[in-house]
């Protein structure tokens, strides 16, 4: 593909030669699509629905007076419109998806095939619970693996995305303080390399949040939590391993400030990948964490959701888990849904409608079943040792801020290897774009000037990582030698050029809308 | 292990150019005495043909919704799905991809994220909508948030005909974020007074249409008195295929809609993953919670799509965002914009129409057992019948006779003290064999 030559960026030497001007503005195997609206027509449907037989509605009054202008698309039409937005797309099974933070790693087909079952897609979750016993026994089983692995004492699987967990996990410390009568403690501390998901969760249940600023060495210093710990504060919440990719080393003895100090410690669970069967999170003091079941346990990210974001928690939270929960009571298994029932009066509530993502589940104790203990340990270790490949294979060319400790999963680069180079850390992501890759996550964490999170997973083989641990060098080389073409004007080969962000959030077009019959234009 | 493609050899000169002789030297940073050195007390790696076996065991051992005479609904609801959307849904470059923060190489989830906001907007008659939710319930309680910032008021009103679930999930946020819910009682045959509920301190009023009774509310009376007293009406539908044949509640004076997608091109699947549907009016874009997709063009001049306003969001504005939210519902999402392109407007208002046939079949079916009332004055494609004695006792007698028939209400809301009311729900793929084994069955039950 080659689309240099278009718009005022300069042809990039060693690019293949501009072809034709194409007659559709196809390029081959490269196709544009129209939006539905475009391409669809209002009296065509991909389904063949029949008539009903004569009856009485029933609507009282409240019809429907004019059909939604939606075209439709025959099956085949359809089959082309989304093969085709497909082909737009970036994902895992394309290439190296090294999404610092988010784990990209291999989603399994096997647990499709298992979530797709009739005994577990095809039920509904107010069925009799007689009728669902091993949805049930599923949900305990989960259960049972992410205690085990985590060395807690609760799980709650309700939550809906790792913010949704979050948001369990705090609101069940605020129901813990408020049974203790310690309403008073109304601040959050929360480090400033969290996510922001982290402070935004605080403050939605009403928390003021204090930022513990980061040592040199990109941890979290405890003498720094010990002097912000007050009689106010209900929680800390902090990222182990941490958004720089590093293991909190302090991590016990944070934990035990905070409990001195009789506030609670909520971890994120988002970089659960790294310590998977190497440490449980309950053996260093945590009280809640959720956990990213699209992260850890491979569910798919299917382009931003769904997830889904269990929340583990500590012996003293565990009385303020959320309903619904599978409990058995003389071998049948049930679901306890109410909030007063079985002695659940300090549960927090309810979280959301139903019991969770049960999809996820069914996809996540697939992962866990098919790796096993042994399995999953060896997962985490070939992620950690995977981004320590990285990060030693680049330090000479790329800048690693905090080089002091091992990375965990996710290597940390910064843009002081960039300086008088006059491109900048987006640059180089728009470049890996050109190489095959989808690009590493920039400018997070916040900390890190320029940052340049690379999580590989361990789902890449050597040869790959070797890849593109060549093609990062060969970028670096070409910055410092001042080739700054493959750079400024990246991505070339992509289906879309830089796009103009500050148009669309100007004046916003947020719909697709109708455009005026011509004559009535032409007035 | 299947899914590791490092062997021993690889990660021996992986580790040789680290410099170190054994992988735990790159752990040295947990605290030695917490490490684990035995494996987790968990079974160990199993091949495909063993997992397949163990999880198909467990999966038998349910009832699937498709293998007997189906009316449960309350919530969510068993719709026909064409085998296009779930072969669609599976292609990898959907499936695998991320949040669409590289939009160069992000097209197509953004191309269909903007359809999609598009088709919500024109099926709800909003002016705009995200890119989805996490689902109806917790979209619920986050549109009772955005009317707070919208209104600078922190009191919900929520119709006694609410989903009991809906309701506990706003009441659950409200209580921890200090904001006041005023829940009225359930009206099972409709017909609430929800207008003398309004005055000038509440934020806003929900109400739910079909109601979680399957009652259909008027909702222009309640939105002219929520406007003058400076409130905003949010309108709730947990079943989208209703606004195929039901005025929507955009003309109804709706200031926001929250509607649960899944009956639209998703599976039952136990109660999730399933998609919000969240639209309101574009003067309260910038309060919306959620992701959202705006066009725009690239370098060369060409459409393209990204996400934007994200200054409302947490990874911008941390404590001052709308919303902690970070994912939306992306698969679930596709699945409901790939079965509404399917159906378009025609197949749409069909789809409507036979579902209504069928619960109207149903419900007169129904009616003329001995002992049962048809409580509604009008629905969609589920009603509440009153039987005599416990409505739970009932569904499971009926699951006996091997008919699932709806949901007790008092599972869904045990304190309200209506222990004999059923919501039973008929969808097109209920077929006349069936509503016929139901009222049989109902009949044998009851006799």
């Amino acid at each position: 593909m080659n689309r240099e030559g278009r718009g005022a960026t300069a042809l990039t030497a060693g690019s293949s030669a501009q072809g034709p001007k194409t007659f559709t503005g196809n390029r081959g195997l490269d196709l544009e699509e129209g939006l539905i609206f475009e391409v669809g027509r209002a009296e065509v449907s991909g389904v063949d629905i029949p008539e009903p037989a004569a009856f009485r509605p029933r609507l009282g009054g409240l019809e429907r007076q004019v059909a939604p202008d939606l075209p439709g698309l025959s099956e085949p039409e359809a089959m082309r419109h989304y093969v085709r937005l497909s082909r737009m797309n970036y994902g895992i099974d394309s290439g190296l998806f090294p999404l610092g933070s988010c784990t990209m790693k291999h989603n399994p087909r096997l647990n499709e095939k298992m979530a797709r079952l009739a005994g577990f897609a095809d039920l509904h979750p107010l069925q009799p619970v007689s009728t669902v016993q091993g949805a049930l026994a599923l949900m305990a089983e989960l259960s049972r693996y992410l205690l085990e692995l985590t060395g807690m004492s609760a799980v709650a699987l309700q939550p809906k995305a790792g913010a949704h967990g979050e948001l369990c996990g705090m609101m069940a410390i605020k129901a813990a303080h408020l049974a203790r009568g310690e309403g008073h403690r109304h601040v959050v501390l929360v480090p400033e390399s969290a996510h922001g998901t982290n402070p935004a969760t605080a403050a939605l249940i009403g928390y003021e949040v204090r930022a513990i600023p980061a040592r040199a060495d990109g941890t979290v210093d405890v003498a720094a939590v010990k002097a912000a710990l007050a009689p106010e504060v209900a929680a800390l919440m902090l990222t182990n391993p941490n958004t720089c990719g590093l293991f909190e080393p302090d991590v016990v003895k944070i934990a035990a400030a905070v409990h001195a100090a009789g506030a609670y410690f909520y971890a994120d669970g988002a970089n659960f990948n790294a310590i998977l069967g190497k440490v449980r999170i309950g053996d260093l003091g945590v009280d809640a964490m959720h956990i990213n079941l699209h992260k850890t346990f491979s569910t798919p990210h299917g382009g931003g959701g769904p997830g889904a974001g269990p929340v583990v928690l500590s012996g003293a939270l565990a009385p303020f888990a959320p309903v619904p929960c599978v409990v058995a009571r003389d071998g049948v298994l049930t679901l306890v849904e109410d909030e007063g029932a079985a002695g659940a009066e300090a549960a927090l509530g309810r979280m959301s409608a139903f019991h969770g993502q049960m999809g996820m589940f069914v996809r996540a104790l697939a992962w866990m079943l098919s790796h096993g203990a042994d399995g999953m340990r060896q997962a985490s270790e070939d992620a950690v040792l995977s981004a320590n490949y990285i990060r030693a294979s680049l330090k000479d060319v790329m800048s690693v801020p905090f080089p002091d400790r091992p990375a965990m999963h996710e290597a940390l680069f910064d843009d002081a290897w960039l300086a008088g180079t006059g491109i900048s850390t987006l640059d180089v992501a728009k470049a890996l774009i050109d190489e095959g890759y989808h690009p590493m996550t920039v400018y997070f964490p916040l900390v890190v000037h320029g940052a340049m999170l690379v999580e590989p997973t361990e789902s890449e083989s050597k040869a790959s990582l070797d890849l593109f641990i060549a093609t990062l060098r060969d970028l670096a080389l070409a910055a410092k030698a001042g080739d700054t073409d493959r750079f400024l004007g990246a991505p070339f080969y992509a289906p879309r050029r830089r796009l103009d962000e500050t148009r669309a959030a100007r004046a916003p077009v947020l719909r697709w809308v109708r455009p005026a019959p011509l004559d009535a234009a032409a007035e | 292990m299947r899914y590791l493609p490092l062997t021993p050899d690889d990660r021996a000169e992986m580790m040789a150019r680290i410099g170190i002789v054994d992988v735990d030297a790159l752990f040295v940073d947990i605290p030695k005495d917490k490490r684990e050195d035995e494996l987790p007390d968990l079974p160990l790696a199993k091949g495909e043909l063993e997992v397949e076996r163990q999880l198909a065991k467990l999966a038998a051992k349910n009832v699937p919704a498709g293998s007997v005479p189906f009316f449960v609904g309350a919530g969510a609801y068993r719709h026909h799905v064409p085998a296009s959307v779930d072969h669609l849904i599976q292609r990898s470059e959907f499936l695998t991809s991320y949040t669409p923060y590289q939009p160069e190489i992000a097209q197509g989830t953004l191309q269909y994220l903007f359809e999609f906001q598009t088709q919500v907007a024109e099926l709800t008659q909003m002016e705009v909508a995200n890119a989805s939710m996490y689902d109806g319930s917790t979209g619920t309680a986050e549109a009772v948030l955005m009317a707070h910032r919208v209104t600078r008021r922190r009191k919900a009103v929520l119709a006694g005909n609410l989903h009991p679930h809906y309701r506990a999930t706003v009441e659950t946020v409200s209580r921890y974020a200090n904001d006041a819910v005023v829940a009225l009682p359930p009206a099972p045959a409709g017909g609430e007074d929800l207008v003398a509920a309004i005055d000038d301190t509440v934020s806003c009023i929900v109400v739910q249409s079909p109601d979680v009774f399957g009652n259909l509310v008027d909702l222009k009376p309640i939105a002219a008195k929520a406007h003058e007293m400076g409130a905003l009406l949010i309108a709730v539908c947990t079943e989208a295929l209703a606004l195929g044949l039901v005025e929507p509640p955009g003309t109804q004076g709706a200031d926001i809609v929250v509607g649960e997608g899944q009956s639209i091109g998703n599976a039952l699947n136990f109660g999730g993953p399933y998609v919000g549907l969240f639209a309101t009016r574009t003067k309260f874009i910038r309060q919306m919670p959620g992701r959202l997709v705006g066009e725009t063009v690239d370098a060369e001049g060409r459409r393209g799509f990204v996400l934007t306003l994200s200054t409302r969001e947490q990874h911008i504005r941390r404590e001052k965002a709308t919303s902690n939210i970070c994912t939306n519902s992306g698969l679930c999402t596709l699945a409901f914009t790939i079965h509404l392109s399917l159906l378009g407007r025609e197949g749409l208002t069909r789809l409507a129409r036979l579902n209504h046939a069928a619960a109207c079949d149903l419900s007169d079916r129904l009616a003329a057992v001995p002992g049962v009332e048809v409580l509604n004055a009008s629905f969609f494609n589920e009603f509440t019948i009153r039987v005599p004695g416990d409505a739970a006792a009932v569904i499971e007698a009926l699951a006996a006779k091997g008919v699932l028939g709806g949901v007790s209400y008092a599972r869904l809301a045990p304190k309200a003290g209506l222990g004999d009311l059923i919501l039973v729900a008929a969808t097109e793929t209920t077929t006349e064999d069936d509503r016929a084994a139901y009222a049989a069955a109902l009949k044998e039950v009851l006799a």
